[in-house]
């Protein structure tokens, strides 16, 4: 099930809604990407509230994602990562290394104006 | 065995046939389900689920079909739930060495089995080359 992208002034909103496939995945990843230009956007925000499974696959998709917005521009967050979803990364090994995470959408855009603040700034 | 007869209580269909990614998603629902029922709690459903994502991608992606099972398992008075990952792939020649753990430094061959070997209690594989690969792997309720 594709993921809807709203636009928010000059940030972009993912919020998905149920479980993804790895081809909804690869297909968020490319649609942001695209749309950080189309929009001349500044950040990216990820609801994964909704995902009660992060595999190595989605992570290792959310991190290219972020990195591949940040060589466009644009910052990423993501927000909304269940508490039992973050014990199995941790068991797991797997890290968002270069990823900025925050508790949900509120506080995303908080962190995504500080980011944006410094990155204009020359931070 | 036994515990394959004890449940009727549970999903009826317990077989996933793994073919498309989608399958990946039916099959750790239906882990979740069934350990659900076993009476797992939060986290470990989490753990459960993630674990036959895992196994359910190295199908997918290496062997292209197979086949996850699931089950209650029992021992010792223990209840627990089993997952079988088979498929008629091309058999992993060097397991040592897909199981060696390199996920953060990319230095493993990504199977994703070391991942899954730490989310569980129990994890077996077998593979032979040009015949296919097993993995039986269980957790059991604390």
């Amino acid at each position: 099930m594709p993921v809807p992208v709203l636009k928010q002034g000059d940030v972009l909103i993912a919020s998905i809604q149920s479980a993804l496939t790895d081809r909804d995945l690869l297909q968020l990843k490319d649609e942001l990407a695209e749309k950080v230009g189309q929009f001349r956007s500044s950040g990216v925000i990820i609801d994964v509230t909704a995902l009660d499974v992060m595999d190595s696959f989605a992570t290792r998709t959310l991190r290219g994602l972020a990195a591949a917005t940040k060589l466009r521009g644009a910052e990423t967050v993501i927000v909304g990562i269940q508490p039992d979803v973050a014990m199995a990364l941790v068991e797991l090994g797997l890290t968002l290394e270069g990823v900025e995470t925050a508790l949900d959408l509120e506080e995303g855009l908080e962190t995504l104006r500080a980011a944006v603040d410094a990155h204009r700034h020359g931070g | 065995m036994a515990a394959e007869r004890m449940t009727e209580q549970v999903a009826v269909e317990n077989n996933v046939a793994i073919e498309r990614d989608v399958d990946i998603v039916t099959a750790r629902q239906l882990g979740r389900e069934l350990a659900t029922s076993v009476g797992f709690s939060g986290s470990d459903l989490t753990l459960i689920a993630t674990a036959i994502s895992e196994v359910a991608r190295n199908i997918v992606v290496y062997a292209e079909r197979g086949e996850i099972r699931l089950q209650l398992a029992q021992k010792d008075g223990r209840r627990g739930i089993e997952v079988v990952a088979a498929d008629q792939g091309p058999g992993i020649p060097d397991i040592e060495r897909a199981m060696q753990d390199g996920f953060s430094t990319g230095r493993s061959l990504g199977l994703g089995l070391p991942g899954a070997r730490r989310l569980m209690d129990e994890f077996e594989i077998v593979s032979e080359p040009g015949k296919g690969t097993m993995v039986t792997m269980r957790k059991w309720r604390r």
